[in-house]
């Protein structure tokens, strides 16, 4: 219960901060990626400010044996720099300056009750769940290889 | 458009610091909210309570907003409904792909010092800013 507490607190003071940034306008998000028109630094301040707080947190958490209210910490392991991670950026990072949403300010932005927000959430979620489907048709493909391939007649 | 606001910036940042720190120190999660979104589309045991409380408190933040901030739905530019169909599309797919968007990536791994997070988004500034140059700059796009 104190987890579900404090994960939604985190989501609300996460959004606050995402609106009083200017992370949900659109304006400033084509701004700031508009480096070869009129570019609008702040949304670089944004991220400087969150890594600062968040660098700080990250230190203190490696003197921690766990987190105050779980078993355990579950940070990803430092995987290598490949192809699916460059290409997946690129993708988002086009879609972020088409659009002028990222996940996080999208979701937010919902309440807003404005439809083109929701036009793009639908379509984010649509993705997400395509790359979801590809993914498991992936995980079968495998053994079905195996049964065809031609190693196996030996 | 180019009204640079290093202060609300500058402010809003910290609570997206305090709010991913909060999540890091508690529940020993990373704050990626394409992760979490994702979690919600496809159902992982255990999984499953706290993504919906964030994303929960993230829409009851938005309300909030709307209620004593509104100035943050000043959307500005709304892009034709088929370039946000477009959009959503690539950030979805590409955020999966890339297992990570400007939360995860950008914040929470930047922080950490993770080489693959700072590869992500050295990657998806670079690209947004292409599109963003040929949309505005090549195809004339009257966006402001």
């Amino acid at each position: 219960m104190k987890s579900l507490a404090i994960s939604f607190l985190s989501g609300l003071v996460f959004a606050l901060g995402l609106g009083i940034s200017g992370m949900t306008r659109p304006v400033k998000v084509i701004g700031f990626l508009d480096f070869f028109g009129r570019w609008d630094a702040s949304l670089a301040l944004v991220m400087i400010t969150a890594v600062a707080v968040y660098f700080a947190a990250w230190r203190i958490s490696a003197r921690m044996s766990a987190p105050l209210d779980a078993r355990e910490f579950r940070i990803p392991s430092r995987g290598q720099i490949d192809l699916q991670l460059v290409s997946g950026a690129a993708m988002f990072g086009a879609g972020w300056g088409l659009g002028g949403f990222c996940p996080g300010p999208a979701i937010t932005s919902l309440a807003s009750g404005a439809p083109a927000v929701l036009v793009f959430v639908a379509a984010m979620a649509a993705g997400m769940r395509l790359h979801q489907l590809l993914v498991a048709r992936r995980a079968q493909a495998p053994a079905r290889a195996s049964v065809l391939s031609p190693a196996a007649d030996s | 458009m180019h009204d640079f606001t290093p202060v609300s910036a500058a402010l809003g940042g910290v609570l997206i610091g305090i709010a991913a720190a909060a999540m890091l120190l508690f529940e020993g999660r990373i704050a990626g909210i394409s992760g979490i979104v994702a979690g919600l589309l496809k159902p992982e045991k255990g999984e499953t309570g706290w993504k919906a409380a964030f994303v929960l408190g993230l829409l009851a933040g938005g309300l909030l907003l709307r209620a004593a901030f509104p100035g943050a739905y000043d959307f500005g530019i709304i892009r034709p409904y088929s370039a946000l169909v477009a959009a959503g599309l690539l950030v979805g797919f590409g955020t999966r792909l890339a297992n990570g968007c400007t939360s995860g990536h950008g914040v929470c791994g930047i922080s950490r010092l993770s080489p693959r997070s700072i590869t992500a988004t050295l990657v998806f500034i670079a690209s947004g800013a292409l599109v963003v140059y040929l949309v505005n700059h090549l195809w004339g796009a009257a966006v402001r």
